[in-house]
Order: C-alpha cells, then sequence, then structure tokens
C-alpha cells in the first residue's frame, strides 16, 4: 500500500493560511462529539493540554499513561521557559521574528507552514496559562517578566523560576483533573501502550499492558492521538526520564506511520558531566543560565588551578570570541559542537578532560549573589545537591548530553500520521524544529499543539466516521492482541545471560560515538553492524527475571529496548544517507574551513519519511521537498 | 561526608521491605551492596543492586523513578525512618558520598492508610489525585483570553503562590505524618490558587471540595506535628495549613446558591 504523503498544507500566502485553513476544516457539532471516543496517550504537555480540551469540547477521551498520575510526566523537568512574541519588551519582535528565528534555528529543515502557525499560536499559550493559574514571573510593577534563550537577539521567553515545564504542567493536569472529575475523561494509570490497532486501514484502538496486574487490554476509539515524547532514551545516558521511551511511537511507526528526520537529535549543551558506567541519568542544567554564565576553559592544555586562581587573560571564552553577535547564547547545536571541539583538542576539564566551565563570578559581581538566586536558585541548589560543589563559589562544570527529539513520526497540517486516525503531538511528531530546536520552544510546540492546534484539526477526520463505531470484539484487536501476547512470551522465553540494562547501555554507546555530535559514513555504517549483532543478542541471549504477570521492571524494560534497538538503526541509516551537514547533524565530510556545517540544499531540502515495509525487507526512505516562500534558506551563522 | 577523599567507592548493607503483590504483609530482606561508586545516587545504588539480582535469576526490588531530577515527584522511599532519607530533598537527590562506609540503612515503602503497598516498595498514592480533582483547578476553556498583563500581580504574591505551587505531589507530607494527613499537600495547592486573582471566582467551593475529598479519602487531620513540613523537599511552609483552615471555616459559613457555589450573605 502506498502512503500518503500530502501534508495538507493549506494554499494562500504563509500569514493566511492557519485562519484560511479554520474556515474550512471540517468541525463535529456539540451534540455529536459525546458519541466520539479519542485515545490520548500520554499526559505530558502535548496529552494533557490536548485531552482537556478535547474532552472540554464534550469528546469522549480515554487516557493513557504508564506513571502512576498524569502529573509525572518528562515535561515536569523542563526548566528554563516557553518563548511567546508577545514583544512585552518592545525589542523587535513579532510573529514573522519568531518564525524566521525558529526556522533560522532549524537550519531551514522544517516545514514553513507548521512553523509560522507555531509562532502566530504562541501569544495564546500565554494567556491561556496565566488564566488557569500559571505562576509566571512578575516584575515588581506586576507585569510579566521575560528573559532571553539561544538563537534570539530578543526577549520572549516567560518563566517560573527554573521549574517552567512543572507549573505549565500542573496547570494541563488541573484541568485534566477536572475533566477526569466530570466524567469525560477516563484516566487508565499504570497501562503502557504496546501497539495499535488498524481496521481497513484506519487506527481504531490500542493494545496495552496493564503494568501492575500484566494483562493485555485493548481499548477501541475514533481516533488515537500519540502524545508520547521522544525517543532519546535510545542514547541510554540522556536527560530523558528513566521510563521514558520510544515504543508507541515506533509500534505505529511499525503498522504503517512513517517515521520523519529520525537522525535529528538535539545535544543539549549545558549537563551535569558523565562520572561513571553506574550511572542512570544526566542531569540537565537550563539553557537560562546562558544569560548570565560566561562559558570558558582554560587557554592551557593540562590545567591543574582552580578556576577562580586563572587569571582572566589565561580563560578561553570561546563562544564569546567566536561568535560575537551571539555570544554564550549561540544555539545549542552550535554551544555542544563547540564544547566537544574544545575537550578533543585538550583544553576540557574534570578527570575525564569532557567538561567546560560555565561561571557565574561576574553576574554575580555585577548583580548580586540574591538577584542571581532569584533567577536561578533552584538550578544552583540541584547542581551542588548532585555534585557537591556550589556554583555560588565556583563555576559549573558542563558538558553535552542527549536532551531532545526533533524527528518523530511524520504528521501533515493536521498533526494526522499516515495512517488516518492517527495523530501525533509534541515531541512525538516531527513538524516544527527541523535540524534543531531553539530553547524555550518545546513547551509552546506541546501547548500549541494540545491547546489549539489539535483540538481544531481533529474534527476534520471524524467527521466521515459519524455513528461507524467499531469496539474492541472487532477480530482486528483479536488478532494485535495475539501478536502482542507471542511477542511478551519470546522475550520471557530466552532466558540467556544477557540484561536489558547492559544491552541498552551498549546500544547507547554506538549511538552516542557515531550517531551523536559529530557523525561520518563509516562510523555509521560501522554503528549499524554494532546494533544489528546487539539485536541478535537481544533476541537469543536476554535474561529476564520474574513473570510476564506482575509488575515487572525488566520486562518492561526489555520491550523498551527491543524498539530502542530498531529506532537506533533506522536513526544510523537515517544519517548516513542525509549526506549533508545541518544543524544537530553534523557530518564530518561537509564542514567548512572554520569547521561550520555546510548545508547541500540542492539536494537535501526535504524531510526524510522511513516508510515501514516487513520484518525482513528495510524501510523505504521517502522525500518530502521543504518550500520556502516566505524565508529564502540561507548559510546560517551566528557570529 | 566523613568520606575519606582516596576512596572511591562504599559498601553499604541494606534492609528492604519485600512484599509481593496481593500479600496483606511482608518482611524485610537484607541485602550486601559492594563496591558502590561514591559519586553514584541512591537510587543507582539500588539499580547496581537490581542489576545484580537479575543476574542471580532473582525477582528484583520493585521501587518508582523517573526523573530522577527530583521534579517529578515519582520516587518515594523511607530511607532510616525518613520519607526521602535525611536530606531535605527527594530520594532520587540522595548521594551515596552522603552514608557512611559499612552504614546498614533500612529502606521501606512510603506506607500510610490512604497509600496501600502495591507491591515491594510501590504504592499507591491515586488519593492525592482525586483530592486535585475535587477542585484544584481553575476552570477554563481553550479560547480567547484577556491579555495577562491587563491584571497586574505584584511580585511577592506570585513568589508566594510560586512558592506553595512548587510541591511536587511525592506524599512525602502524608508519610511523615503521625496522622497520615494530606493537609500540606492540599493547602498548598488552595494556597496558590487563593492568591490570585484569576482564583476567585472558585475559592470558596475549592477549598470546601477539596478539604471533603481530603477526609473522604482516608486520610488523617492535622495535629500540628509539623513532620510534613520538615520532610519536604521542596520546603513547603506549614503556614498554608493555617490559610485553608480560614478558608474553609469561611466557606462553611457562607450561604450555598441554587448552583452550588457559595457567596456571602
Amino acid at each position: 500500500m502506498m502512503i500518503d504523503f500530502n501534508s495538507a498544507i493549506p494554499s494562500g500566502p504563509v500569514e493566511d493560511k492557519w485562519s484560511n485553513h479554520l474556515e474550512h476544516v471540517n468541525l463535529v457539532g456539540p451534540r455529536n462529539r459525546p458519541s466520539y471516543d479519542i485515545i490520548v496517550v500520554g499526559t505530558g504537555l502535548a496529552g494533557a493540554s490536548a485531552a482537556s480540551s478535547l474532552a472540554a469540547q464534550g469528546y469522549r477521551v480515554h487516557v493513557f499513561i504508564y506513571h502512576d498520575t498524569p502529573r509525572r510526566a518528562h515535561s515536569i523537568a523542563a526548566q528554563g521557559g516557553i518563548n511567546a512574541c508577545k514583544n512585552y519588551r518592545e525589542d523587535g519582535d513579532s510573529v514573522h521574528r519568531l518564525f524566521y528565528d525558529t526556522q533560522k534555528g532549524g537550519d531551514f529543515r522544517s516545514r514553513e507552514a507548521n512553523v509560522y502557525r507555531l509562532a502566530q499560536n504562541s501569544t495564546a499559550i500565554i494567556d491561556q496559562c496565566v488564566a488557569q493559574g500559571v505562576p509566571f514571573a512578575r516584575e515588581y510593577g506586576g507585569m510579566l517578566a521575560n528573559r532571553s534563550f539561544g538563537g534570539v537577539l530578543v526577549e520572549r521567553t516567560f518563566y517560573c523560576r527554573g521549574q517552567t515545564g512543572q507549573q505549565l504542567l500542573l496547570g494541563a493536569y488541573q484541568s485534566l483533573q477536572k475533566e477526569i472529575d466530570q466524567g469525560r475523561v477516563i484516566l487508565h494509570s499504570r497501562c503502557e501502550m504496546l501497539d495499535l490497532v488498524k481496521v481497513e486501514g484506519r487506527a481504531r484502538g490500542i493494545i496495552y499492558r496493564d503494568m501492575v496486574s500484566g494483562e493485555i487490554r485493548s481499548a477501541a476509539g475514533e481516533a488515537v492521538v500519540l502524545a508520547t515524547g521522544g525517543y532519546g532514551a535510545a542514547y541510554f545516558n540522556s536527560t530523558n526520564a528513566i521510563n521514558s521511551n520510544g515504543t508507541a511511537i515506533w509500534r505505529a511507526h511499525r503498522r504503517g506511520a512513517a517515521f520523519a528526520n529520525p537522525s535529528f537529535v538535539q545535544i543539549h549543551p549545558t549537563c551535569i558531566p558523565v562520572s561513571g558506567d553506574y550511572q542512570s541519568k544526566l542531569t540537565l542544567m537550563s539553557e537560562s543560565l546562558r544569560n548570565d554564565g560566561r562559558v570558558w576553559v582554560p587557554r592551557k592544555k593540562d590545567e591543574t588551578r582552580k578556576p577562580g586562581d586563572i587569571p582572566e587573560s589565561e580563560r578561553y571564552y570561546y563562544l564569546e570570541e567566536r561568535y560575537p553577535t551571539f555570544g554564550n547564547l549561540v544555539p545549542r547545536d552550535v554551544a555542544s559542537r563547540a564544547a566537544k571541539v574544545v575537550c578533543d583538542e585538550g583544553y576540557g576539564m574534570g578527570e575525564s578532560g569532557y567538561s567546560v566551565f560555565l561561571d557565574f563570578r561576574d553576574a554575580i559581581k555585577h548583580q548580586g549573589q540574591s538577584t542571581i538566586a532569584e533567577k536561578y536558585g533552584n538550578l544552583f541548589n540541584m547542581y551542588e545537591e548532585i555534585t557537591g560543589e556550589s556554583p555560588y563559589q565556583q563555576p559549573f562544570r558542563i558538558y553535552p548530553a542527549v536532551h531532545y527529539c526533533m524527528g518523530g513520526l511524520w504528521v501533515d497540517y493536521n498533526l494526522q500520521t499516515t495512517i488516518p486516525g492517527l495523530y501525533a503531538i509534541g515531541e512525538a511528531n516531527f513538524s516544527d524544529h527541523g535540524a534543531n530546536r531553539l530553547g524555550a520552544s518545546s513547551l509552546m510546540q506541546c501547548l500549541a499543539d494540545g491547546y489549539f492546534i489539535l483540538p481544531q484539526t481533529i474534527g476534520d477526520g471524524l467527521q466521515p466516521m459519524f455513528r461507524d463505531k467499531v469496539d474492541t470484539s472487532h477480530p482486528e484487536f483479536a488478532k494485535t492482541t495475539a501478536e502482542v501476547k507471542d511477542r511478551i512470551n519470546r522475550v520471557m522465553s530466552i532466558q540467556g545471560d544477557s540484561t536489558p540494562l547492559s544491552i541498552h547501555k551498549r546500544l547507547g554507546k554506538q549511538l552516542w560515538n557515531h550517531c551523536g555530535m559529530s557523525r561520518n559514513a563509516s562510523d555509521l555504517k560501522g554503528a549499524i553492524d554494532q546494533i544489528d549483532g546487539l539485536q541478535s543478542e537481544f533476541w537469543n541471549n536476554l535474561k529476564i527475571t520474574g513473570s510476564a504477570d506482575d509488575i515487572n521492571p525488566t520486562l518492561e524494560r526489555a520491550m523498551r529496548v527491543a524498539d530502542f534497538l530498531e529506532i537506533g538503526s533506522l536513526m544510523c541509516r537515517d544519517a548516513l544517507t542525509r549526506d549533508e551537514s545541518c544543524g544537530c547533524h553534523f557530518r564530518e565530510e561537509h564542514q567548512n574551513a572554520e569547521g561550520e556545517v555546510l548545508r547541500n540544499d540542492g539536494d537535501f531540502a526535504h524531510v526524510a519519511a522511513w516508510e515501514w515495509k516487513d520484518e525482513d525487507t528495510q524501510q523505504v526512505r521517502h522525500e518530502e521537498a521543504l518550500e520556502f516562500d516566505a524565508i529564502q534558506p540561507a548559510t546560517r551563522s551566528y557570529k | 561526608m566523613s568520606q575519606d577523599h582516596d576512596q572511591k567507592t562504599i559498601t553499604v548493607s541494606v534492609r528492604v521491605w519485600r512484599q509481593a503483590q496481593g500479600e496483606k504483609g511482608g518482611r524485610f530482606v537484607e541485602y550486601e551492596v559492594a563496591d558502590t561508586p561514591l559519586e553514584a545516587s541512591f537510587l543507582e545504588m539500588l539499580d547496581i543492586l537490581n542489576e545484580s539480582l537479575v543476574e542471580k535469576g532473582e525477582d528484583p526490588i520493585a521501587f518508582e523513578s523517573d526523573c530522577r531530577e527530583g521534579i517529578c515527584g515519582t520516587c518515594c522511599l523511607v530511607v532510616d525512618g525518613l520519607p526521602h532519607g535525611p536530606s531535605q530533598c527527594t530520594t532520587c537527590q540522595l548521594q551515596m558520598r552522603n552514608f557512611e562506609p559499612e552504614a546498614k540503612i533500612t529502606i521501606e515503602p512510603f506506607s500510610t492508610g490512604a497509600f496501600p503497598v502495591i507491591k515491594d516498595l510501590i504504592v499507591d498514592r491515586s488519593s492525592l489525585d482525586r483530592v486535585i480533582q475535587a477542585g484544584g483547578y481553575i476552570t477554563v476553556h481553550s479560547g480567547p483570553k484577556p491579555e495577562p498583563n491587563s491584571v497586574p500581580i505584584e511580585h511577592e504574591i506570585m513568589e508566594d503562590a510560586l512558592d506553595a505551587s512548587a510541591c511536587i505531589g511525592c506524599g512525602a507530607c502524608v508519610a511523615a505524618c503521625p496522622n497520615g494527613s494530606a493537609s500540606l499537600f492540599t493547602s498548598a495547592k488552595i494556597h496558590h490558587l487563593a492568591l490570585l486573582p484569576q482564583g476567585q471566582p472558585e475559592r470558596n467551593t475549592r477549598v470546601k471540595k477539596m478539604v471533603e475529598a481530603m477526609d473522604d479519602e482516608g486520610f488523617g487531620s492535622c495535629r500540628n506535628y509539623a513532620e510534613c513540613q520538615a520532610s519536604c523537599p521542596k520546603g513547603i511552609s506549614i503556614k498554608y495549613i493555617g490559610r485553608m483552615n480560614s478558608d474553609y471555616i469561611k466557606a462553611t459559613v457562607l450561604d450555598t446558591d441554587r448552583r452550588g457555589s457559595m457567596h456571602a450573605t
């Protein structure tokens, strides 16, 4: 069956597309909405905002989460802020400026129409969240405060200390709780989606495992919305949560949803460095710290003095020197690569030689410790709790870590995947960030998708389905359930010697070393072979204890690692076939004399969308050409 | 903190509460965790122990965690008798360098009447969700809203609201309370929303419904032990309980109109 790659972008100038679309989109009337069941998987910012908005409109919403409560989703950990072009500072911000920054930030590898719509919806998000009681920082006059993030020259970031994600998620979570209380949302907690059910080509439900009883169950609906986040935990060490995984989107991919730009993974420049093999996660230090902190390494290799003893003239503020216009606030891909370069050259600090300083000495001197504490206090405390060192006394030591996936399920303008009735929102889709996401834009995208876009576009696909109900007694549900049970039995019955954790760690090393901040064809080919080997080790020598009918964290991890192995392999193949550099995707073969990325718009100004064939056939790569009407792609410079 | 700087690892023994699903009671099982890196976190020490149990073919200890950066509120262990252990942080932020070599550490679940044990160290805290469902929100739809700067809010009030809404819903306050009261959790949400102009229309119904939900869920009543504040990883203050009580009394003496919401008479 051919995949339908119609992106359904409305005609007309970019600034009118969304309003034109809304005028012509098919709607479901308020009286009919309660007869539609909509399944939402995941309750991060995208899932919780979509579920609560759809329920408030009158749809019957079934929410599935593997957490115990919707408030645990990893959006909660977002720290620094959320962008919106309110132009409160009168510093030249506008919808067009936010659109331009995001397009340029993504190195011209995202869809213009989607990015423009995101910028248009950004201001309403702030209005919505303030109305919900989200406590955004206020100035002394009572007006909303702003700060700045990487890759932009305006102050458009709204924040709640270093816990913006938490406060935004609590706003969405509270709205969701209200809908649960009203009976319009049915919550299924501790339930992990393991497959998608299609009936006559359309998404009609999911198969999930009750993680307490181990029971395999199914749920049916007229639409399925995946808001399950990214697959960055494939790298094992990442800033993702321990349970973050790619299973829901990967299973949907295997049922026919195209997977777009899988190799576009953001490596965040400011994280607490890796300290050992036992380490279970890497902790992010918000990008907002680069507003006032200065990044440097000693000019001398093998420096042994304490940072405070190194005089100004012997400090290499490499971001300020290399990128005078943006300085410490260059975008994440640029800052990460620069950190890797100075450490590879031997200027890095710490035992491993892989960390750089982020220094607040000057900011504390100029602004006072109490001002800095008010802006970043919880981040300073978090760092001190983990490392035992106080950033008030000595610089943070930081190094890049895997953080966010720009790639994800391919979606059209309505946020529908290539499977009719299946939608992907938030980090789970690919649409808005191209080859690099700007800081404080993921929260914006999640909430734009969930509060404003999906609730207005989902009706378009539901219209022809009125009263065409399918329930879980349909034979397709029994068939898919049997396949899921077979898979679990297969995993449980291997009884070999390798734990899922050990295989996951080895997969992570392959991806980090060969599909991370710097990539080349020969390493990528090697990684694909190594991952093949890990896959065969997984399916022939896996060790799991306990039973499938009980709480079994080893089994949960095994099921996720099985999918990470397949995702990892596709990431490497995508990185290999994209024979150019762009944004986060730095192919060593394609760089200019200064070591900056060299894009190839002639051959690669497209989205790579991969189509699953079957177990024995490799995925097929399709191209969706990107059209640039409003902004012509230019060399991306932050100098 | 008394570690020798040259020493890179620590050996500890842990007494862990093990309880099979569906069983009423459980028992402590002792394990030795040798050569744990000092740089490891407390939960990473348990990861190391679990990995060794899986390698030996034994059932690993069931415990929950997710973000491992102290913000999601998933992790919930009682360490040496204290919810989240001796430091004022979440369990996931506890570090092994804060334990003595050869330490004997006791690990139990956050178990109280309203938090039944599911397995080993995993408890069911959905009762906290139901307290929020009763009224811990401001009712809004996703349509157009007034311009936020049209309603200025004082800096200090916003900071106070943010102090209250910093609650991560971990339930340490309940686990620490001799009465198993959820007053700190509930009052923090009530205080956050009552401070803001947006929270005023539902203020009276909210406090009434949330306090009643708290009682219905089987949480105990507050007797001012203040153990909750001492164990809160986010430093939530018990002064919010006073606010909740005064708002609750006000709400109960107000008349209920025919739609169920309350106005001053």
